[in-house]
C-alpha cells in the first residue's frame, strides 16, 4: 500500500525531516448544482506528455513545477511517462496511463451522465517537486485560471 | 512527493472557485499537507487508482472520490479511507 516503507531508507529519512508544506486556512468550495451538470477536469502529477510536447526536467532545481495541456480528446494510449522517479514501479502507468491519468474513465461518466461533461483540457504536472514555491506562486495559480477559463467545476486530482 | 504536490495544487484550484478531490497515497503526508478533500488509497506508488487495464477498479476509486464532493456535510479538510471490496494489489 502506499506507505513510506516503499522507499529505501535514505529516502525515508529524508521524507522523515522534510518540511511539508501545509495549507492553511484550507479553502472551500461546495458543489451548487449535481454531479451530473459539472464540467470535470483531471490534474495528474505523473509527468504525461503528448507526442511534441516538451518532457519534464529531470534536472530542474528542486523539481519541475511546469505543467502541460491535454487535451480532452487526446489518445490517452499515446501519453508518454516522463516522470523522473525511481522509486516506483512505472509499468502500471506505461500499460495503462488511466491508472495515473483516467481520462477514459471521466469519458465513461459522461457518457452514463454520472458528471455532466469531460473538461476539453486537463492538467499534466511532474510531482516530483522538492521545492514548491514556485508552484504555489505561479504555475498552480495559471493552472486554476485555465481550468477557470475552460468552465470546469470539479477537478479529480491523482498523485503517482 | 506527489501527495505533496497534487495536494497543494487542490488547494489552489480551490482557492479559484474549482470544487477539488484529490486521491491521497500517503497519509501522513495528506495530514499534513491538507488538501479540501482527500480520499486516501490503498495502493502503493505507481498505482493511484488501483490496477492497470482494469476500469472496475478504476471506477470504483473514482466513485468513492467524487462521493466526497457530494456529501455537503463533510467537514474539510477531510481524508477519507477508501476501502476496496477485494485488496487488488499485492502489498509490498
Amino acid at each position: 500500500m502506499g506507505h513510506m516503507n516503499e522507499f529505501p531508507l535514505d529516502l525515508r529519512l529524508f521524507l522523515k525531516v522534510y518540511p511539508w508544506r501545509r495549507i492553511d486556512p484550507v479553502p472551500r468550495v461546495n458543489l451548487v448544482k449535481p454531479l451530473s451538470e459539472c464540467r470535470v477536469a483531471l490534474v495528474s502529477s505523473a509527468a504525461f506528455v503528448l507526442p511534441g510536447q516538451e518532457p519534464f526536467d529531470p534536472d530542474a532545481r528542486g523539481g519541475d513545477t511546469t505543467f502541460r495541456t491535454i487535451s480532452g480528446d487526446a489518445d490517452i494510449h499515446q501519453l508518454v511517462d516522463t516522470h523522473p522517479s525511481d522509486h516506483f514501479d512505472h509499468a502500471g502507468i506505461d500499460a495503462d496511463p488511466n491508472l495515473a491519468f483516467p481520462l477514459e474513465r471521466l469519458r465513461e461518466l459522461a457518457r452514463q451522465g454520472r458528471i455532466g461533461s469531460v473538461a476539453p483540457r486537463h492538467l499534466s504536472f511532474c510531482g516530483a517537486i522538492l521545492a514548491p514555491g514556485r508552484l504555489t506562486r505561479d504555475t498552480a495559480p495559471a493552472a486554476a485560471r485555465l481550468l477557470v477559463e475552460d468552465g470546469v467545476d470539479v477537478a479529480l486530482l491523482v498523485p503517482v | 512527493m506527489c501527495t505533496q504536490t497534487v495536494g497543494l495544487i487542490a488547494g489552489e484550484l480551490e482557492r479559484c472557485g474549482i470544487a477539488t478531490v484529490a486521491v491521497q497515497l500517503l497519509r501522513e503526508v495528506a495530514q499534513r499537507v491538507r488538501p479540501p478533500r482527500g480520499l486516501w488509497v490503498p495502493f502503493r506508488h505507481g498505482h493511484p487508482l488501483g490496477l492497470p487495464n482494469r476500469p472496475d477498479v478504476q471506477h470504483s476509486v473514482i466513485a468513492a472520490a467524487l462521493s466526497l464532493l457530494e456529501d455537503s456535510r463533510v467537514e474539510t479538510p477531510a481524508l477519507a479511507d477508501f476501502v476496496p471490496r477485494e485488496l487488488p494489489v499485492p502489498a509490498v
